[in-house]
């Protein structure tokens, strides 16, 4: 394994009675980019907190190049460029402020700002939008500046939570491509995540996180291959037939789950199961083949769907 | 298809609804707007009322405050400051809230109801909040003995319509603003402060140097507060001079009213 | 050129470093900046606050009440509310900067949630917001003296220290501010403390000595920072220095100490659960 920038062991964190994240232990390596894919409240975040040294764990232990955040704060913060869920820019301020005032937060000097803003701007393409206030600013574009921003001290590692959640289909891909770049110039990257197709795209590793607790770990390909078919068969039967048939559907697959709208049928084949369903006279009203995805995967494991 | 929605019903009642609903939001901060209503005049007539009287009395006894204590001068003003105070925070932040902040005016707009009718509406509920605060505070000045209970009755009611100016005033101001980047502070700083200070509140106007006097004459407060002295304890005022406070209160109630529904019926139109 | 990083590392052995990187200048320069940018109403209308209480009870209550008897001797009225409305203006000014704008900046914008990401600590937060408020409060202290001398209301020119002495009041204040703004969620709450202060700038002597007071009242108010505020100011301005002014100073030096303390800590508390 290359050298462990991060590197977690029984961490936990209570709230209370409340166990918000419940003994995991992970490492991420230099270079990497490391998701954590789970629901809402599955205990993302507040890992993410942890490790951006503004939450303090109950117990366990975690390293970040090296250091304890809680005996480093704001060294191991040097390191680390965070993208809350939630832009907190500065709304007094315009685009190019923003970017320059943050730098300073960081103690770089007005001369070495002024240089990293102009190539920020175009990296994060706001350049013709450099005098504006951010209040009046696309949710793409104040995504992108919030990017820029976690970027203006070189970090090492860039901490993304949810990136793209509330963002319209063109405005992610946008933001995907600006993340696949940081991705080849070795930058470290965290993102948490409730979208399987972001993870898919972006992660060259992860966690799947349910209840505070790490329930696979691996690629998407690796864990897809571990816990899912390679292909699912969907079919809808309409909702009062859908249970008449599915104890027939049990025995010709591998897996099955029955979703109130719809069977997910799992085989290595799609096609030729539904050939099979086909020559038994059952007429699903609709069907469709898929490879399996990392949903499948969290739908194994938990039981349940990510975006319920 | 009978939804049980009578537009006739919303027709005639459209207002009252909209002050149901304020009324019941105001209800929500009972404790707060109680504890303003008495504490906010309360404090002022202990701090000022007496210790500010007994420095008057030791100098000038009650010569300057037209024969009666000071602490008597000063209750009719206080009356009407929490008249006009009242009417004030409850047409501004509805009007601000309604037509800016959380836009629920133009969600109302959807259903028959007609701007006039939610400019009515909002206001019927700060007069509801006028003449409770008023009420309480008048009570309180008779428990200690500052005004009279059977003479001073009449000097509540001129509180409540000089709130109600001065209610309906703000409304059709604060429906003409766009922009709320500063106005709540530039009211507070160069309207409200200067009109509670050069009102004739802790001494009579004609203290002031003559120029500062107008900004009293255009002042709904010193209107109201000398009306209240009329009626309070008596104070001598010449009859055309009581009609003239009266007129301008009235003047600033329909000017007000009309306003407002202007603006009102214009803003929801866009 | 030095990286984010060593500049972190430079610091690490230091103690507190964890609540104070030392760049509470960079909070300053973000308020500065931010101050092109915002419109110029809001502050300059702060200004005219006291003095429009000067000409009203100077002018107005002045005839009524005539001179007032202090320890300098017997002063006219006007005179005698001049220092109380400039530690008035000061305590009002540090308590809405560090109130309001900073229940703004928690709850609204999100505000230090960004800066403590980043290196910075709550100490860093905490004094740059107040040493910015404070430079608010200076130019409204000199504005005052400005307005005041021409009428001849500033006797000497030794009043020119209720200057510093207005800065030092409206640091105590805001230091205590920003700590219990920070236990208000709502804007209800937050109207909470104005009708809390407005009995402490009552009765705290601005308008008239509280020696017109029954003991136990006079007592209780000689408690409170408005009146040490008021004290203070009022004897710089009069030249009457003696021990109980040295007794006010110290009083506003251990808020501040106390203050700054409370915020730090409630900050780090917020921000690093």
């Amino acid at each position: 394994m290359p050298e462990s920038l991060i590197s977690a062991r029984g961490l936990t964190k209570k709230f209370g009675d409340f166990t918000a994240v419940d003994g995991i232990d992970f490492d991420v390596a230099k270079g990497e980019s490391f998701g954590l894919l789970g629901p809402n409240g599955a205990g993302k975040s507040t890992t993410m907190r942890i490790i951006a040294a503004t939450s303090r764990r109950t117990s366990g232990t975690i390293s970040i190049l090296g250091r304890d955040p809680e005996e480093h704060g704001p060294q191991v913060r040097a390191h680390l460029g965070v993208v809350p869920q939630q832009d907190n820019l500065d709304t007094e301020l315009t685009v190019t402020e923003n970017l320059y005032i943050y730098g300073r937060y960081f103690g770089l000097s007005k001369k070495f700002v002024n240089k990293k803003v102009e190539e920020l701007l175009a990296f994060a393409q706001l350049e013709e939008k450099k005098d504006v206030k951010v209040e009046a600013l696309s949710g793409g574009m104040k995504r992108r500046l919030t990017i820029a921003r976690a970027l203006v001290s070189e970090p090492d590692i860039l901490m993304l939570d949810e990136p793209t959640t509330g963002l319209d289909p063109q405005a992610r891909h946008i933001l995907w491509d600006r993340l696949f770049r940081l991705k080849e110039d070795g930058v470290t990257l965290i993102i948490t995540t409730h979208f399987m197709d972001e993870a898919e795209q972006l992660c060259d590793r992860l966690v799947v996180m349910d209840k505070g607790k790490i329930m696979a770990e691996g690629s998407p390909a690796e864990l897809i291959k571990e816990y899912s078919t390679r292909e699912v068969l969907e079919v809808r039967f309409g909702s009062d037939r859908n249970k008449e048939v599915a104890p027939i559907l049990r025995e010709m697959c591998d897996r099955i789950e029955e979703l109130p709208d719809r069977i997910l049928l799992y085989v290595e084949d799609g096609e030729l199961l539904l050939e099979a369903i086909a020559a038994k006279k059952l007429h699903p009203n609709t069907s469709l083949v898929r490879r399996s995805s990392l949903e499948d995967v969290f739908l194994r494991l938990t039981g349940r769907s990510l975006i319920e | 298809m009978n939804s049980g929605v009578s537009v006739e019903n919303i027709r005639r009642n459209g207002a009252l609804y909209v002050a149901e609903s304020r009324i019941r939001q105001m209800s929500k901060w009972k404790g707060i707007i109680t504890l303003v209503a008495v504490g906010n005049p309360l404090f002022y007539l202990v701090a000022i009322g007496i210790g500010i009287g007994i420095l008057v009395t030791e100098n000038s006894g009650t010569s300057g405050t037209g024969g009666v204590e000071y602490i008597v001068f000063i209750a009719p003003a206080l009356l009407a400051n929490t008249a006009l105070l009242g009417a004030m925070d409850e047409t501004v932040f509805p009007v601000m809230e309604g037509f800016k902040w959380r836009k629920m005016f133009y969600a109302i707009n959807s259903t028959p109801i007609t701007g006039p009718q939610i400019a009515l509406g909002v206001f019927i509920a700060a007069l509801v909040r006028v003449a409770f605060s008023v009420f309480l505070y008048w009570i309180f000045l008779v428990a200690f003995g500052v005004l009279s209970f059977q003479d001073s009755w009449m000097a509540m009611v001129v509180a409540m319509y000089g709130g109600a100016a001065f209610g309906a005033l703000m409304m059709g101001v604060v429906a003409g603003v766009k922009k709320d980047d500063y106005f709540l502070t530039v009211l507070g700083r160069l309207v409200i402060t200067p009109l509670f200070l050069f009102s004739g509140t802790f001494f009579p106007l004609t203290n002031m140097p003559i120029y500062l006097q107008p900004i009293g004459w255009i002042s709904p407060l010193w209107h109201t507060t000398e009306l209240g002295r009329y009626f309070g304890y008596g104070q001598e005022i010449s009859g055309s001079m009581l009609s003239i406070h009266f007129l301008f209160l009235t003047a600033m109630l329909v000017a007000g009213i009309k306003i407002a529904n202007i603006r009102f019926t214009n803003r929801l139109l866009k | 050129m030095r990286s984010a990083v060593e500049i972190a590392d430079a610091r690490a052995n230091k103690p507190g470093h964890q609540l104070y990187a030392g760049r509470a200048r960079a909070i300053i320069e973000r308020a500065s900046i931010a101050l092109r940018s915002s419109t110029w109403v809001p502050i300059a209308t702060g200004f005219i606050e006291p003095v429009l209480y000067l000409l009203a009870f100077g002018y107005g209550m002045g005839a009524l009440i005539g001179d007032i008897s202090t320890s300098a001797g017997a002063i006219d009225y006007t005179v005698f509310i001049a220092p109380g409305l400039l530690a008035t203006s000061a305590m009002n000014g540090a308590i809405y900067d560090s109130t309001w704008n900073v229940f703004f900046k928690l709850n609204e914008s999100k505000l230090y949630q960004g800066m403590l990401a980043t290196p910075l600590g709550p100490l860093d937060v905490a004094l740059g917001e107040i040493i910015w408020a404070l430079f608010r409060g200076l130019s409204y202290s000199i504005a005052f003296m400005l307005i005041t001398a021409p009428l001849g209301l500033v006797p000497s020119w030794s009043a020119l220290l209720a200057i510093p002495a207005a800065v030092l009041i409206a640091f105590g204040f805001a230091s205590f501010g920003m700590a219990i703004t920070s236990y208000f969620k709502t804007y209800q709450q937050m109207g909470l403390i104005n009708i809390a202060l407005l009995p402490m700038f009552l009765f705290s002597g601005s308008l008239y000595p509280i020696s017109v007071y029954p003991d136990w009242l006079e007592f209780t108010i000689k408690l409170l920072p408005t009146w040490h505020g008021i004290e203070l100011i009022r004897d710089i301005w009069f030249g009457v220095i003696d021990f109980s002014s040295f007794s006010h100073l110290s009083y506003f030096i251990v808020m501040i100490v106390l203050g700054l303390f409370f915020t730090t800590r409630r900050l780090r508390d917020l921000f690093m659960r």
